[in-house]
């Protein structure tokens, strides 16, 4: 297995959340996905639930810039500065965390180590930690994200390709949310017709 | 067993429930209420019990009401899937009728069950080993009857028990009541040291009968010919059926008396008051006179008698048409040149069953006037050895099984109280005569004679008072009944009361295969062959 390519560091991080700052502009790892990043003394593992580019400077906007251009990379050669000033970053929710090889699927005694390298977990990974899908839950709970319903699809959807028969998975996931959603018939109708 | 195999059998947990209503379960997710049926075992592992029941309801349940009004779309697979056994659920009823031990070494039998298994205990559809343990395996008094639905395990009935009282045969027409009862005198001759006296009215039990499939099955004599006589009303019949009977019989003017024409009352349409004229004759003619000098009354004209005696013109003519009824019967002649009923008895004393077929007479009259008399004759005869026996302190004679069909003639509330068969299925259990009653109108039989029986057998019934009647004082009987009225309505029978120890539906074993035949003859083992010597002594 080659070296792990780290893809952003943590800037701002609670015990539920963390948001972390990509090196590459517009280059953010996709809704609904699984990270991994450094607590102390163990691993923590987030799901994507939301992610942005923006100005670095709060108080300043971004103008348009590509009205005299033939594409949109030529805005980016015609302004070489962009890059410096814009950033791209998301926001994890932390869904468990694993500690000598342990996984424990829910929130870890300390949140994310602040500009601790946050890394793209690999299929084998996503994989091991969904034989169990407690956590699932502290999605659903979650009152960070506005639309909690489409992170837990999106989620679903990218394991479920780990899998060698992601339809299994995907009933597996159904009935654990079928549960944990028994009295709201509505919505859990609504997350399935997204998988 | 293995954890595949426990998967396979698993069938949900306990939610709710009581002893009386029996209790609730949550299908597990995995089952489809489909592959579960009502009358199915299932055993319950409690902490320190184990419980074995029967499932006698299937209900849908869902978690949300709201999935009721707003179905999810199961047109989506995955929807359909998910919400199957999680939003949606099937809920069995299930009643808890016996603790069976689930520890290894106790030796004590299934008990009623007193109290439920506990919240969220494991059910499983019952074992082999399970249901052996309620039911027992099939030994030298146990006789193989039939199948738990669904299941290999041979549901045994223990025929010694089953014969110490009066049982019932029960189901409408074509549901195989007919089988069933063959079924349950082969046991009686295999498994029991019983004998039988048969009231075969319609030729069904000595030779060979018809299967509704229309192919021959072999009657009791052919299995057991050592075992079995056939007597016979109708010579005439034999000879069409080119058999040979082992005696036919006759019977006597002088035999029938005014307690059997008050049988006949119904049957041969007689007032009140032309059965008070007979015993009036009776008393002026003597018992065994009577009938012979009444006909001769009616052939000479004379009508002086009846007006010497207060006999109406009306009740004369009344008992005229009765009595010529009966000197259609062949088998009626003025003087019998054998008594039948020492015949009988003298067979049973040998260890002989008795299959009185009555041939071409398959008449309700002449079906009540023989059954009757025959078995007055019997029990008071039996009687009698009885408590000679009991005084010189010496054995008993064996237990007779008396079966008659068509049983409501005999037992129904109006006469029940005057008639053998009543007192029979009250009291003559402990002169070692029983009854086996088989008919298709159980609620037509007066209801405390039907409290009386020990083990009722059922096939199917679809008429409410029936049901009813045959499942009057037997716990859990609401649930019952939704069984009762699932039979399916050939080869499937409810079996419950004395000789088991809980309720079971099964299906009937086979009867009529070559194969079948090698395990329904004598039984090999030699352990009911009888030993009649001194019983003789008995008799005189």
């Amino acid at each position: 297995m080659g070296v792990e390519q780290k893809i952003a560091e943590v800037i701002e991080t609670s015990n539920s959340e963390f948001l972390a700052e990509c090196y590459d502009l517009d280059n953010v790892p996709a809704l609904g996905s699984m990270v991994k990043t450094r607590g102390k003394g163990c691993q923590i593992y987030g799901i994507v639930y939301v992610s942005a580019t923006h100005s670095i400077e709060p108080g300043r906007r971004i103008a348009a810039r590509g009205k005299a251009a033939t594409s949109e990379a030529d805005v980016f050669k015609a302004n070489p500065q962009l890059a410096k000033l814009l950033c791209s970053d998301f926001k994890a929710l932390v869904v468990g965390h694993s500690q000598d090889k342990a996984i424990y699927q829910y929130l870890p005694p300390s949140p994310a180590s602040i500009y601790s390298f946050v890394y793209a977990c690999s299929p084998a990974e996503v994989k091991q930690f969904t034989q169990s899908l407690n956590f699932l839950n502290l999605i659903i709970e979650s009152r960070s994200t506005v639309a909690p319903d489409e992170v837990i699809a999106a989620f679903l959807r990218y394991a479920s390709l780990t899998y060698p028969a992601p339809e299994e998975f995907l009933v597996k996931a159904g009935k654990e949310l079928a549960w944990t959603l028994s009295n709201d018939m509505r919505r859990l109708d609504s997350i399935l017709k997204r998988l | 067993m293995t954890e595949n195999e426990k998967m396979n059998t698993k069938l949900g947990t306990v939610i709710s429930g009581s002893l009386t209503q029996g209790v609730h379960v949550k299908l597990d997710p995995a089952r489809s209420v489909e592959d579960v049926t009502v009358g199915r075992y299932v055993a319950i592992q409690g902490e320190k019990k184990r419980f074995f029941g029967m499932i006698t309801d299937i209900s849908l349940e869902a978690v949300d009401p709201s999935a009721m009004v707003m179905p999810p779309d199961i047109s989506v697979p995955l929807i359909a899937k998910v919400v199957s056994g999680t939003t949606t659920y099937g809920k069995l009823s299930v009643l808890p009728m016996l603790t069976i031990s689930g520890v290894a070494g106790d030796t004590e039998g299934p008990q009623p069950a007193k109290t439920v298994p506990p919240h969220f205990a494991g059910v499983e559809l019952a074992s082999q080993s399970d249901v052996q343990m309620v039911f027992g395996k099939e030994d030298k008094q146990r006789f193989y009857v039939g199948t738990p639905l669904d299941m290999e395990t041979r549901i045994c009935l223990d025929m010694v028990e089953l014969v110490k009282r009066s049982n019932g045969v029960f189901g409408k027409s074509g549901t195989g009541k007919t089988f069933l009862t063959r079924l349950l005198l082969i046991g009686m001759l295999q498994k029991s040291r019983t004998t039988s006296l048969i009231f075969d009215m319609h030729n069904e039990y000595g030779w060979e009968g018809t299967s509704e499939k229309d192919h021959k099955v072999k009657g009791l004599k052919q299995l057991f010919p050592g075992k079995v006589a056939v007597f016979s009303l109708d010579e005439k019949y034999d000879q069409r059926r080119k058999v040979k009977s082992d005696f036919v019989v006759k019977i006597g003017y002088d035999e029938i008396e005014p307690e059997d024409m008050q049988m006949l009352r119904s049957v041969l349409n007689l007032t009140d008051l032309a059965v008070q004229a007979v015993y009036e004759l009776a008393r002026h003619f003597g018992d065994d006179k009577w009938l012979q000098a009444t006909l001769d009354l009616f052939d000479s004209g004379d009508k002086e008698f009846a007006s010497k005696h207060n006999i109406a013109e009306g009740t004369w003519k009344n008992l005229l048409r009765g009595l010529q009824m009966l000197q259609r019967f062949k088998f009626l002649v003025p003087h019998a040149p054998e008594n039948t009923v020492t015949t009988i008895l003298e067979y049973i004393s040998h260890g002989k069953s008795v299959v009185l077929q009555f041939g071409g007479y398959d008449d309700i009259a002449a079906y009540v006037l023989v059954a009757n008399l025959l078995t007055r004759r019997i029990y008071d005869r039996y009687r009698e050895m009885v408590d000679i026996a009991t005084s010189a302190d010496s054995k008993k004679p064996d237990q007779l099984v008396i079966t008659i069909e068509e049983a409501h003639r005999f037992l129904n509330p109006e006469i029940s109280s005057q008639t053998i068969f009543g007192k029979i299925a009250r009291e003559m259990r402990k002169y070692n005569v029983t009854m086996l009653v088989i008919d298709q109108r159980p609620s037509g039989i007066d209801e405390e004679v039907m409290s009386q029986l020990g083990t009722k057998i059922t096939c199917l019934l679809d008429n409410e008072k029936d049901v009813d009647t045959v499942l009057t004082g037997v716990s859990g009987k609401s649930e019952l009944k939704a069984v009762l009225s699932k039979l399916e309505s050939k080869q499937q029978a409810l079996i419950f009361g004395h000789a088991l120890p809980m309720p079971v539906v099964v299906k009937v074993r086979e009867y009529g295969s070559a194969d079948s035949y090698k395990e329904l003859g004598p039984s090999s083992s030699g352990d009911s062959t009888r030993k009649t010597d001194g019983l003789d002594d008995l008799w005189g």
